[in-house]
């Protein structure tokens, strides 16, 4: 089938029902998005589909056929996904860091959707688990994008 | 007074526990049979001690140090990077006096090797909160020889005496005439150059990143998806491979059912049985996944006859049997602590309190499932990527299950997502032999990676917690005598597989050689095996014996109709650092306040207060707490920690939050529960952690006494479910014992 991944289309043969996650990490070889449960709890995998938050972990790539989907990888290449990267470094958010790429990609698609979220809006939307619990920095550096 | 002087070096307190063992000896026996478990196999490290002069561990430069053309410096650190910021911290603290700004270091975690047994001088171990306070001065002198060298080259190249040169970030300047050298373009005369060890250290007023906040270097990369984790390894011709564990630990694989079919399905390479468990190995992990699962494996019973580094869990062992079981358990105590007379006291005290405590095994589940990747060599040579808090350990185990030297093996160390004690050497928790194994089977590469199931399922735990507690108050209320007995086993002595003949520091840490001044205090612990894999959890023994002593102490407290905070400040009288400590979280707070309250927005909230001195620091935690909609709500949580002095303030401030995180997650949520001799919980569905809605704000205070340096990456969490506990044991009016805080029912009491 065919994949469209941070703009390039990807030729790929695997079993429709693949979990994205594993197409882009094994077939594309881009491991920036990572593998926390496989079952939609932890929200290491989250990616963008056609601009809206998606947890690949349980997402069939058969169902993303003729979407766009985009990757940390190709945060930077976005303006919104260059201010989030930058508040992440202003509030030296990361710690073991494992699950950043998903918890900016979910921070991005909410700023995305709405450049000033709300405190509530922030804490609906921002739902990944952090073991290091980084959560008040994350908190923070939405906050900082959504007033900026 | 105390018995916990302990010559069992387990990978925590060593600061606390000097090593007087001579180097020889050191190498030869103890290394192995305290620190592993293990026998030390001939190899470099030995021969090293029988020939010659030994290395000194942090003073051969180009070991650590590689100064590029550009003045970039690549370091190779001793100590793993899983979050705690050790990579930025050890830039620092080499930066600072070699004179070479921090920013510009990249760091990557060194190769096993006896140049980075820099833990006291004697060995490599990333954890216990240890890593900086073990290594300060030797890695400054470090940093102070490099510039050393730099500043020789200078003097060689300018043909001008060392005093007339001085140093400034990045170069070497000649006083007289401002000419400049660039370190990038001395590093190549310098590194070759034989200089002295003994090299004056910088007095910490000139400091120039020591004590900042410098920013962290691996933060950008970490944002970005840049980051390479254990999991993201990738080497040319890799097969990728899954397991099935046995659903009990000591269980092995008989018949596979469906093998042909399994192996017949798309992409698999092969199937495979190991010790414990089902493997198969695909051209794509998510193959092999599928496939491992769909594999039909009848188990059969461990054999008695078989001698295992490991307990066999029993088919009916049960979590809950096991709490009734310590709890009621009345064999031969063990003495850590004996101070005055509890019996007499006991005796002729006004009133006597007695309560049973328990907090619950807990899990890692560390976000990062374990991963390795194992390659042999045409040359004999084995490459091991492998999560690990200890590389020369994995090197050595990994080269005894090859069959090869252990030079011949190079263990790569990468970025741990996660690790909070989770990647010491455990052995039924180790993916390594079986990438290994299957990498031998298949003649190539093999990257094998646990399932989060499968992580479950074989995690080593932080032990479940049970204390006896008994006190005696005078006629004012005051205590006048503790007794504590703690049955079951503490992690360091199962690890390190020293007998039970005495008490395991870490099963008594946080309730032993607490600093209140109670005249009367026993503190013993009855050994009670756990046929579970137990291990070290972000703060060890501190991290439930926090909750049961502290708790009691409020307990203790009501019962001699005492204010919690009055009665510590009373019992610290005279302790001039835990005093300043304990006022300053309260004015952190805006002054005790114990409650319950009602607060500006109509609820009714009440405070808590708990105190730790875990790995050097002391702590002191203050929680807020109502209860909404049956939901404990935690509403701020203030910390001081004394560490001493630090690095970073910036990387202490974020170790404490991570720390209160993941203490707060113990106290409302996380409960490891057995039934059947298998784990309940498998993922995160059914083993919560903490969200980011239930993170309350943090507040850190950083108080630097001056006191020899503590630990940071742990201190903050013992505090937390104590804290939190007795602001909702005060909010209810009546005591709560028992963790997670969400088996409690949230009615207030009738009283």
């Amino acid at each position: 089938m065919e994949l469209r991944i941070n703009g390039m289309t990807h030729q790929i043969d695997v079993e429709p029902e693949t979990p994205l996650l594993w197409v882009i990490r094994e077939e594309l070889g881009m491991t920036g998005t990572k593998y926390g449960c496989g079952l939609a709890q932890c929200g290491a995998c989250t990616v963008m589909i056609d601009g809206r938050v998606a947890r690949s972990c349980v997402t069939p790539v058969e169902s993303v056929a003729g979407a766009e989907v985009t990757t940390i990888e190709a945060v930077e290449t976005d303006p919104v996904g260059r201010k989030v990267v930058a508040a992440w470094i202003d509030n030296q958010v990361p710690q073991c860091g494992y699950c950043q790429s998903g918890q900016v990609m979910a921070a991005v698609a909410l700023l995305k959707e709405n450049p000033s979220p709300g405190e509530s809006e922030i804490t609906e939307a921002m739902v990944n688990l952090c073991r290091c619990a980084t959560y008040n920095a994350i908190h923070a550096a939405v906050r900082q994008v959504a007033k900026a | 007074m105390n018995s916990l002087a302990s010559t069992d070096l387990g990978p925590h307190d060593l600061s606390e526990t000097p090593i007087n063992l001579s180097r020889r000896g050191f190498l030869g026996a103890s290394f192995g049979a305290f620190v592993l478990g293990v026998a030390l196999p001939a190899g470099p490290a030995r021969a090293q001690a029988g020939a010659g002069p030994a290395i000194d561990p942090g003073t051969r430069v180009p070991a650590f140090l590689e100064i590029r053309p550009d003045g970039s410096v690549l370091l190779q650190s001793p100590f793993i990077e899983g979050g705690q910021g050790i990579f930025t911290a050890m830039a620092q603290i080499v930066g600072e006096e070699m004179d070479a700004d921090p920013s510009r270091f990249s760091v990557v975690a060194a190769p096993p090797g006896p140049d980075y047994l820099v833990v006291n001088g004697k060995l490599r171990i990333t954890g216990g909160s240890m890593s900086v306070r073990t290594s300060y001065e030797r890695m400054r002198r470090l940093g102070a020889i490099a510039r050393r060298m730099l500043l020789q080259a200078a003097a060689d190249r300018l043909g001008v005496p060392l005093a007339d040169l001085r140093t400034e970030p990045g170069k070497v300047v000649h006083i007289a005439s401002g000419r400049e050298l660039a370190y990038g373009e001395l590093a190549p005369a310098a590194m070759t150059l034989s200089v002295p060890t003994d090299v004056p250290l910088k007095s910490p007023a000139d400091f120039r990143w020591i004590g900042k906040s410098v920013p962290r270097l691996d933060v950008a990369d970490k944002s970005t998806g840049r980051a390479t984790y254990s999991i993201d390894v990738a080497v040319d011709g890799m097969l990728l491979a899954a397991v099935q564990h046995a659903p009990r630990l000591g269980c092995e694989p008989a018949a596979l059912l469906n093998e042909a079919q399994v192996g017949a399905m798309r992409g698999v390479h092969s199937v495979h049985r190991l010790p414990g468990a089902v493997a198969v190995v695909a051209d794509r992990w998510w193959r092999a996944r599928k496939a491992v699962e769909a594999l039909q494996v009848e188990w059969k019973e461990a054999d008695p006859f078989v001698q295992r580094p490991f307990p066999v869990m029993p088919a009916d062992f049960s979590s809950a049997a096991l709490k009734d079981k310590l709890i009621a358990s009345h064999g031969k105590a063990l003495d850590a602590e004996v101070v005055g007379d509890v019996g007499g006291a006991m005796g002729k005290a006004a009133k006597v309190v007695e309560a049973v405590y328990d907090a619950p095994f807990i899990a890692h589940a560390q976000l990062e499932p374990p991963a390795a990747t194992a390659r042999f060599n045409a040359d004999g040579t084995l490459d091991l990527w492998v999560p690990n808090q200890a590389p020369e350990i994995f090197q050595r185990n990994a080269a005894k299950l090859a069959g090869l030297e252990p030079e011949q093996v190079r263990v790569h160390s990468p970025m741990l997502g996660g690790f909070f004690g989770r990647h010491f050497y455990y052995e039924a928790s180790l993916a390594f032999p079986q990438a290994m194994q299957l990498a031998k089977a298949v003649g190539r590469p093999v990257k094998l990676i646990w399932s989060r199931e499968e992580e479950f399922l074989r995690d080593t735990l932080r032990p479940m917690g049970v204390v006896r507690f008994k006190a005696g108050l005078d006629a004012r209320g005051k205590p006048v005598a503790l007794e504590a007995e703690v049955p079951g086993e503490g992690p360091r002595f199962r690890v390190n597989k020293v007998p039970l003949d005495k008490p395991d520091p870490t099963a008594v840490e946080g309730i032993a050689e607490k600093p209140y001044a109670i005249p009367n205090r026993r503190i013993s612990q009855i050994p009670v095996p756990y046929p579970v894999m137990i291990g070290f959890w972000r703060s060890v023994g501190h991290s439930m014996n926090g909750f049961l002593y502290e708790t009691f102490f409020d307990e203790m407290a009501d019962a001699g109709q005492q204010d919690p905070f009055a009665l510590r400040l009373e019992l610290l009288a005279g302790n001039a650092r835990l005093t300043a400590l304990l006022k300053s979280v309260a004015d952190l707070s805006g002054g005790w306040r114990r409650g319950p309250y009602t607060a500006a927005d109509g609820s009714r909230r009440a405070r808590g207060i708990a105190m730790a001195s875990p790995f050097g620091s002391e702590v002191a935690t203050i929680a807020e707490v109502s209860v909404s909609k049956n939901t404990i709500v935690l509403h701020d949580i203030w910390v001081a920690i004394d560490p001493g002095h630090v690095v970073n303030p910036a990387i202490v401030e974020a170790q404490v939050r991570s720390a209160v995180g993941n203490g707060l997650s113990t106290a409302l949520l996380e409960e490891v529960v057995y039934e059947h001799g298998r784990p309940k919980a498998r993922n995160y569905d059914q083993y919560p952690i903490l969200p980011p809605d239930r993170m309350p704000p943090v507040h850190v205070r950083i108080i630097e006494s001056g006191a020899p340096m503590g630990g940071v990456g742990e201190p903050g969490v013992p505090g937390v479910p104590p804290a939190v506990a007795n602001a909702l044991s005060t909010l209810l009016g009546r005591r709560i014992r028992s963790l997670p805080l969400s088996k409690a029912p949230l009615t207030a009491s009738a009283s």
